[in-house]
């Protein structure tokens, strides 16, 4: 099967894809972008995931046949010409990262958030991120961080 | 900067010991650009799967591998026979086949090996593998397996390890005894990284083995001896790790891996699934415990006596070092004259347990700090004063007759978070997402009742019992582009903790440099011991500032020459030569020239002693690192729910190198006891793991994870480098024992049984 998808902006084309492919298998091994993660693979943790046409999805849910000519943003688009999105930079600066293995996945959700809620509460930021596994972190700066993100957003 | 494979580093603003250091490692993790173990890729790599015994219990009578090799893609199958080395790997003992040959022991263990051009190729192929089993009766209960006549999971019989400890007089009698059993079920350590790696064959004949793991000269000492090479030739990269909290100290993928990278002398790559992790993996020993204390009538300890069960499993892992701290510091931080313990480790045909973080501390925690709560109460005291009256105080010795000798603050940690501000009543109209059952909808406040608990714990730092614990560094100083560079060599093993953030913060401050490299980690510098036992910013921290410190030596030796001054007055600071009253007497550069200064340092703390065998008396342990958590739990008395509303510690740690991490590593370990309390078991009946998934484990969401203050004490140890005193797994440790006496306040039973479920809360 030829998958054709548009990933953060570029569009990519890629041969020989067994029908039974997620679409985060076709990212990560076949597309060179590994940033989302495999924790689970079973719609269990959120850390694979992407936005499929502007809605956040686990990828590992989605067949990758069902992405075709659809456009797909990764963990890897949401910095722009080098520049960290204020998401990424407040969980760089708050400690919100240790083995980091969820942050892609929770990356993806408070932006999605923080897009629709500018100013979300405690109880807002936790409910959106409910979906997201963490097991290092017991998830205080994680709150941190994306009370920080939302300050700067509205600020900027 | 390096760009091997497997790691890589970046270097980050100034920081110095004390600072909040960024990590290294932060822009890569954000960006997705961090290479994890199972994001690695070569060019023209297969895949390998593993095929695993469905029997907890089976004699092979044969496996058939002709129908799996005919399946297009397929590149290699593998069995016992394939295997050219010892088929015996382990920990602390070789008794786990590298593939099994004659029997399996227990579900998951592995029998054959695939490689493929994809992973479902590879699956397929596995599927296809006819292994023809002689299914055998399975000894599944820990306590029957240690009678005479249990038959024997291993010759010559299933008891890993007895410790036997004596201490005063054990048949001592006291005004009030009270006692109970309690059993802990069995965690996983469900670090999100999947287990994980890359071999790749090298011309040599030897391999490369990119991997996820927490000590890599220990793998690479098992994976000699089952492939039959030596360790030039078996050479281990440390990739990008996604969590351990002790279960990447076993092999997984690691002999696997080489093997059918060796056949099939193409890269192989590695990685399970989650349902394949629940298998490919140790877990946290569920433990039987049966506690007794005797006190006076003003509840002061006369004597305790403790007989704990550790179910290993089929093979023996580190039980035999959970049964070493579930002995020695199984009755907690508290001073107890006469004392007898009895710790055992038995084999069974479930699945085998070893290091989850607290190591065999946290099930001895829930026993005994439900205990010291009978007792407040039996004896009509409070529950703090009740520790703090028991509490060990600096000078004290401990249960195996050691002194401790520097800080145990055990009053003052339980003062500071009963003194801490308690969240704030519930309101009239909550929001359901604060509620027990949140916006399950299952109550407005109705039947929700309040409880608040205590706990205090003590854990060792570092590997006791006599063990040669030892960490290597390897510091090298020269100036590149007109700057003074230092790159720090270390194996040990990053595993998100933040070493990485550490190590450049102890060469900045001991070479007064700002840019310090951080080395991708791997065996071609001496071992770094484990990222265990709470042990690396001690250990190989010391190893770091030692190798730092001999560095500096050759250079103020050199520019004292240089100068005809005196070594003893100099000073390296900001990539100067500094007199002793602050003047600038030359530039690094001028020092250094074209040089670079390199040594290789390896940093031993206090040797530990072997315990008497009879008594289980002696100097076991190299440090002691302390916290307590208090709980408040809301739990709807009707239906058995619980909200953890705030979950509050302090916690002595020495000196706090990097505070910001220091705190990261109290919330997440005060995470994973609460999870152990309320939520978390591997469930096994008749042998059979029932729930491997994230839809059946359950780990703590954001949503179940209350708000944590911290407060962060730095009594320094005299005997470690900087002060320093572990800090990863106390927290662990206490948070779970505090939430569980939490939820008895609140309900009003005994509850000796964790994780608690609904039906224990309601009795029903």
């Amino acid at each position: 099967m030829r998958i054709t998808t548009t990933v953060n902006g570029t569009q990519h084309e890629v041969d020989d894809v067994w029908a039974g492919e997620s679409l985060l298998y076709v990212l990560r091994e076949r597309m060179g972008l590994p940033g989302s993660k495999n924790a689970c693979e079973q719609g269990e943790c959120g850390s694979c995931t992407v936005y499929l046409d502007g809605e956040p999805v686990c990828a590992c849910l989605v067949a990758a046949g069902q992405a075709i000519g659809r456009e797909v943003t990764t963990v890897e688009g949401l910095a722009t010409e080098g520049e960290l999105h204020p998401v990424q930079q407040a969980f760089v600066e708050a400690g919100a990262v240790q083995c980091g293995f969820c942050t892609p996945g929770l990356l993806v959700a408070a932006h999605d958030l923080i897009e629709r809620v500018p100013d979300p509460s405690d109880l807002e930021i936790r409910e959106a991120l409910a979906g997201n596994l963490c097991r290092c972190t017991g998830y205080e700066k994680i709150l941190d961080a994306v009370r920080l993100a939302a300050s700067r957003q509205a600020q900027a | 900067m390096s760009t091997d494979v497997g790691t890589r580093t970046t270097t980050t603003p100034a920081g110095r010991i004390g600072d909040s250091a960024l990590r290294p490692d932060g822009t890569l993790k954000v960006t997705g650009e961090f290479a994890y173990a199972s994001d690695l890729w070569h060019d023209d790599m297969v895949w390998g799967v593993t095929l695993r015994s469905p029997h907890p219990h089976a004699r092979i009578r044969g496996i058939d591998i002709t129908e799996a090799l005919t399946v297009p893609g397929v590149t290699a199958v593998l069995t016992a026979d394939d295997v050219p080395g010892e088929n015996a790997v382990g920990l602390e003992h070789a008794d786990q086949p590298v593939l099994a040959s004659e029997f399996v022991r227990y579900e998951g263990e592995p029998v054959a090996l695939v490689a493929a051009d994809h992973p479902e190729t590879a699956r397929r192929a596995a599927a296809r593998i006819r292994v023809d089993y002689e299914v055998l009766p399975a000894v599944t209960d820990p306590l029957r397996a240690m009678d005479e006549d249990a038959p024997p999971v291993h010759r010559p019989g299933n008891l890993v390890r007895h410790l036997q400890l004596r201490r005063g007089d054990p048949s001592v009698t006291a005004p009030v005894v009270v006692s109970l059993d309690f059993e802990v079920g069995m965690q996983d350590q469900a670090f999100l990284g999947p287990e994980s790696g890359l071999a790749v064959p090298a011309e040599d004949g030897g391999v490369d083995l990119y991997v996820a793991t927490q000590w890599l000269h220990v793998d690479q000492r098992q994976m000699c001896l089952a492939l039959g090479m030596p360790s030039e030739k078996v050479r281990l990269h440390l990739a990008g790790v996604g969590g351990a909290f002790g279960g990447r100290e076993d092999l997984s993928v690691h002999v696997h891996a080489c093997l059918l990278a060796l056949r099939t002398g193409r890269p192989v790559k590695m990685s399970y699934g989650r349902e394949e992790s629940f298998f490919g993996h140790v877990h946290r020993h569920p433990a039987w415990l049966t506690y007794e204390f005797g006190a006076e009538r003003d509840g002061t300890l006369v004597y305790a006596r403790a007989r704990t069960v550790l179910d290993g499993g089929a093979y023996a892992s580190s039980t035999a070092a959970v049964v070493g701290n579930a002995g020695t510091l199984g009755l907690g931080p508290y001073r107890i004259p006469n004392v007898a313990v009895d710790a055992y480790g038995v084999f069974t045909n479930n699945p085998p347990c070893g290091a989850m973080r607290g190591f065999g501390c946290v099930q001895a925690a829930f026993a005994h700090e439900a205990l010291m709560d009978e007792l407040a109460d039996v004896v009509g005291v409070d529950r703090i004063a009740i520790r703090q009256l028991n509490g060990m105080r600096e000078g004290d010795r401990n249960i195996t007759g050691q002194v401790i000798d520097s800080a145990a603050p055990v009053a003052e940690l339980l003062q500071i978070v009963s003194d801490l501000p308690l969240p704030a009543e519930r309101e009239d109209e909550p929001d359901l997402r604060s509620l027990p059952g949140a916006v399950g909808n299952t109550t407005h406040g109705e039947g929700v009742v309040r409880g608040i608990g205590y706990a205090v714990t003590y854990k060792n730092v570092g590997f006791s019992e006599g063990f040669d614990d030892y960490s290597t560094a390897r510091v090298r100083l020269e100036m590149t582009g007109g700057e003074a560079v230092a790159t720090v060599h270390t194996a040990a093993a990053e595993v998100g903790q933040g070493l990485i953030t550490v190590e450049q913060q102890i060469c900045r401050t001991e070479l007064g440099v700002e840019r310090v490299v951080v080395h991708p980690k791997n065996t071609a510098v001496g071992s770094g011991g484990s990222t265990s036992a709470s042990r690396q910013t001690y250990v190989t921290g010391g190893a770091v500032k030692a190798a730092c410190e001999a560095v500096r030596a050759v250079v103020l030796e050199r520019a004292a020459l240089s100068l005809g001054r005196e070594v003893a007055g100099l000073r390296l600071d900001g990539e100067k030569i500094v007199g002793g009253s602050g003047e600038v007497l030359a530039g690094l550069a001028d020092v250094l020239g074209e040089d670079a200064v390199e040594e290789t340092v390896e940093y031993r703390h206090r040797p530990t002693h072997a315990i008497d065998p009879e008594t289980g008396q002696g100097d076991a342990h190299v440090q002691f690192a302390f916290s307590a958590h208090r709980a408040v739990v809301d739990v709807d008395v009707e239906l058995g729910l619980v909200k953890v509303v705030a979950l509050d510690t302090a916690q002595d740690v020495g000196k706090a190198i990097n505070p910001d991490a220091v705190v990261g590593q109290i919330h997440g370990g005060s995470a994973q006891g609460m999870g152990l309390a309320l939520m978390e078991e591997v469930v096994v009946t008749d042998g059979h793991v029932r729930n491997p998934s994230f839809t059946d484990y359950l780990i703590p969401t954001i949503l179940d994870m209350p708000p944590m203050q911290v407060k962060v004490l730095e009594y320094a140890d005299p005997h470690a480098p900087y002060g320093v005193r572990g800090v990863g797994e106390p927290p662990t440790i206490s948070s779970g024992p505090a939430v569980a006496a939490a939820v008895r306040a609140a309900c009003g039973r005994a509850l000796r049984r964790v994780p608690i479920r609904p039906e224990h809360i309601t009795g029903t």
